[in-house]
């Protein structure tokens, strides 16, 4: 019983949420919204028994993308904040419209998916443990994930090379 | 009683149209990548969704990687954003319209 509600409160707290962190006026308050739908995220992925990612889910987004978004949004100063274009109306009708369009197709895409794919949630669910993920991590999903770590090493030299004044 | 899986779908197809919405009526530099991290969101709870229901932890793997390329994307993001506002003196995506100075 405790499942449903969870599910549905917390999906709502996400969408609602989200939706004002792509509207309101003030990007401080954008950045915290989007912190509120990470932390209702994290408790949707809980309840598809993925403990590992929520868990993750959390230290990265919350942790460590909203700091970094505060950060760089207090560095370069909030109060010269460009006006949202939902005033332009043809740009707002099609934003809207392509949002509308793709929610459209997606359930399309869905409604005609192969039926193999497995329609309705496991009885007996996967369990996203430490365990079970670091087994598949490093056994079979090994070459990925040391190509991961080449990755974020491009990342941190890149962003150290477009930071720095003049090397 | 047993949440349907095509529910968490629908929740995803929602997140995916906002993260649309604001990736094409935000001027903030910051906001438009934030945007940004709510569509690779919407797409990291359908990973999980179909790992839940295939019974496999791939999905879940999938949305790991994931996370780490935003984690990525977001640094590199912000960085180019301090660098143009550097140079243009604004972070109004409008306003970005010179490739040079």
């Amino acid at each position: 019983m405790l499942e449903p509600v969870a599910f549905y409160l917390f999906a709502g707290i996400l969408l609602v949420s989200a939706l004002l962190a792509v509207t309101l006026r003030h990007p401080v308050y954008s950045v915290l919204c989007f912190l509120i739908s990470m932390f209702s995220l994290a408790v949707l992925f809980w309840l598809l028994k993925a403990y590992f990612v929520a868990v993750i889910h959390v230290t990265v987004y919350a942790g460590a993308i909203l700091v970094l978004f505060l950060f760089v949004l207090m560095l370069l100063g909030y109060d010269k904040e460009p006006p949202a274009l939902w005033t332009n109306p043809i740009r707002f009708a099609f934003a809207t419209g392509l949002a509308l369009l793709s929610l459209a197709g997606l359930l399309w895409a869905y409604r005609f998916a192969r039926s193999d794919v497995g329609r309705e949630l496991y009885s007996q669910p996967v369990i996203g443990t430490i365990e079970s993920i670091g087994r598949a991590l490093f056994s079979s999903y090994l070459l990925p994930f040391e190509l991961l770590s080449l990755v974020l090493l491009v990342a941190i030299i890149g962003s150290v090379v477009l930071a720095k004044k003049e090397l | 009683m047993m949440i349907p899986q095509s529910h968490y779908l629908i929740v995803a197809f929602i997140l995916f149209a906002i993260g649309l919405v604001g990736l094409f009526t935000r001027r903030n530099t910051i906001l438009v990548l934030l945007s940004i991290e709510l569509l690779f969101n919407a797409v990291n709870l359908i990973f999980v969704t179909f790992s839940r229901s295939s019974g496999n932890l791939e999905g879940q793997i999938a949305a790991l990687f994931s996370m780490a390329i935003a984690a990525a994307e977001v640094a590199v993001g912000l960085a180019i954003a301090i660098l143009l506002f550097r140079s243009q003196k604004t972070i109004d995506v409008a306003k970005f319209n010179s490739l040079k100075d």
